[in-house]
């Protein structure tokens, strides 16, 4: 395959639906938009349609570009496209951003139907469950009864499992993939102080900042280079900046060293095009999921009734996500002798290498997804 | 934690190994792969998604606690055994959560090892490509030794196959096999 098969220029369009949704937390959209991408064609019975749900920040542009002049092609390009471990050519690749989002779905920063203005502080808490059962939506208008697979990494993974929950006849394989069936305390622990640095910046206006004509850049800057900290691990992090100067040691509080230029960038970069509100409220669905919580705690219970086939994967380096949280899941597939494959990637990137094109990892990819069955190739 | 057991550098031998273990695996049965050594087990593991079999990839010295009795259709440990630290423990599991098990390992027997401890010398070969100091490998046996294990342990043989360049040897096999591949169920 040659390093060149992007699906190429991609359009992003906008699903609306104006029946209300009721959320988790009780609160109801009246009605609401979701941007979404797709790549492929989807076959006369429908039945090759992927999913792919996205982490914290990303988007529904999973793949290719809007225009020739793009610096860089969509988050997960080096998973999804012609030739590619998900072949465009077999399947029909849905990317959708999620309702809370700020990249085109009803959220913060979209215009609240009812008032005229930004939603701001007052669009609602959204859950992994509220998602998943969003983009149930966008498959009944795009007639898509049942998905191929649904596919996801991170925060992505927990919406991947949580459609085999909510929605089990309609998921026939699932992909989750550097994920977790809940955060551990310390996740939920640096979700928080993400959180208190978007909060606590004095150009939040309590998320309302909108009509102030600011943004609380300061502390999203800061929330997401404590993210980039726990993406990495210490070793690659270690390869990548180790103790590495800028220029000479100049004796103040200004980048001195690589590392600290890599955070201030990245940080700068999220800042200005990142929504602080859809940050913690991404922050939150990543908390409050935890499925097995309704049945005492018992995460086989939870999974009973999935009828999906999973493909787990976590990686060795991955400390925010450690392979023992993916093993919980398998684990409780297991007990419902589910069908499930697990792998532990050796990967040196941590939560990041979800997104790496590792050989082997790819290969993984590439190999179930080429035995998942589709009408008019049900090649025996 | 990391252990490689790469044991075989020999391709033919390799191939062999694995094909025997992929005829021995009813197609779509519920397989737990158990093996360390990263490249063996990333080619394992890949050919096992192709063939629709389920794979589950873990730290062995973890145990197997986490899976019930006789859940699976068979539990393979390939190349593994002689590297397990807990090697009675690892192979009374497998009997405990698979209905067969597979086990395979480089016969210690095998005539070239011998010659090389009787020319007073740790055998260093193509199956055993380590050095006494820097070896995986802790608990070698001999193809007798593994058929007195079973019979000791009430584990019954249902097939016993043995290669040698990738040549399946049926002639004194614990002289002339450099690998050794057992089928086995609990009695």
């Amino acid at each position: 395959m040659s390093e060149n098969n992007s699906i190429g220029i991609v359009a992003p369009q906008t699903a609306h639906f104006s029946e209300p949704l009721t959320l988790k937390s009780g609160a109801v959209l009246a009605q609401f938009n979701l941007v979404y991408e797709t790549y492929g064609t989807l076959n006369a019975d429908k039945s090759n349609a992927v999913l792919i749900c996205h982490a914290l920040s990303g988007t529904h542009h999973v793949a290719g570009k809007y225009s020739e002049q793009d610096k860089y092609p969509g988050w997960w390009d080096n998973l999804a496209g012609p030739g590619k471990p998900l072949d465009t050519n077999k399947f029909f690749v849905i990317g959708v951003n999620n309702l809370g989002g700020c990249h085109g779905s009803s959220g913060p920063v979209s215009i609240n139907p009812a008032t005229g203005k930004p939603w701001g502080s007052a669009f609602p808490i959204v859950t992994v469950e509220d998602w998943v059962n969003s983009q149930a939506r966008l498959l009944n208008q795009l007639g898509i009864t049942q998905l191929a697979a649904v596919i996801g990494g991170s925060l992505g993974g927990m919406q991947a499992l949580q459609w085999t929950i909510a929605y089990p006849d309609r998921v026939r394989h699932a992909l989750v993939i550097a994920s977790a069936p809940n955060l551990t305390a310390q996740n939920i622990a640096f979700n928080e102080v993400a959180r208190q640095a978007i909060i606590t910046d004095p150009e939040f206006h309590g998320g309302d900042y909108y009509e102030h004509g600011v943004v609380p850049r300061r502390g999203l800057r800061i929330a997401r280079m404590l993210g980039h900290i726990t993406y990495l691990s210490d070793d690659a992090m270690g390869e990548k900046f180790g103790r590495k100067l800028k220029d000479d040691i100049k004796y103040g509080f200004n980048v001195e060293f690589e590392m600290e230029s890599y955070l201030r960038y990245q940080g700068d970069k999220f800042a200005g095009e990142f929504d602080a509100n859809t940050y913690l409220r991404m922050t939150r669905a990543l908390d409050y999921y935890d499925p097995a919580l309704a049945y005492d705690g018992d995460l086989s219970k939870a999974l009973s009734q999935t009828q999906a086939k999973f493909l787990v994967l976590s990686f060795t380096s991955d400390w925010r996500f450690s392979p023992a949280r993916s093993r919980e899941i398998v684990k409780a597939l297991l007990d419902n002798e589910s069908t499930v494959s697990y792998a532990e990637v050796t990967a040196a990137h941590g939560h990041d290498a979800f997104l790496m094109p590792d050989k082997h990892y790819h290969a993984i990819l590439r190999t179930y997804l080429s035995n998942i069955e589709v009408g008019g190739n049900h090649a025996k | 934690m990391q252990n490689n057991v790469n044991i075989t550098k020999n391709v033919t031998e390799y191939r062999q190994d694995f094909a025997i273990i992929a005829n021995w695996v009813k197609f779509g049965s519920k397989v737990l792969d158990l093996g360390y050594g990263v490249e063996k087990d990333d080619t394992n593991l890949i050919a096992c998604v192709k063939n629709g079999t389920n794979v589950i990839q873990m730290d062995l010295e973890d145990g197997l606690s986490g899976f019930e009795d006789q859940s699976f259709n068979t539990v393979i440990l390939s190349q593994t055994l002689q590297a397990m630290h807990n090697t009675e423990e690892i192979v009374l599991e497998m009997l405990r959560v698979g209905k067969e098990i597979i086990v395979t390992f480089p016969n210690f027997g095998y005539w070239r090892n011998r010659m090389q401890i009787t020319a007073g010398r740790m055998p260093v070969s193509k199956a055993l490509p380590y050095q006494w100091y820097d070896t995986p490998n802790v608990h070698l046996c001999t193809i007798n030794d593994f058929d007195y294990f079973c019979h000791h342990h009430n584990i019954e043989i249902l097939e016993r196959r043995v290669i040698t360049d990738g040549k399946e040897v049926n002639f004194m096999p614990n002289l002339l096999g450099s690998l050794a591949m057992y089928r086995l169920k609990s009695k």
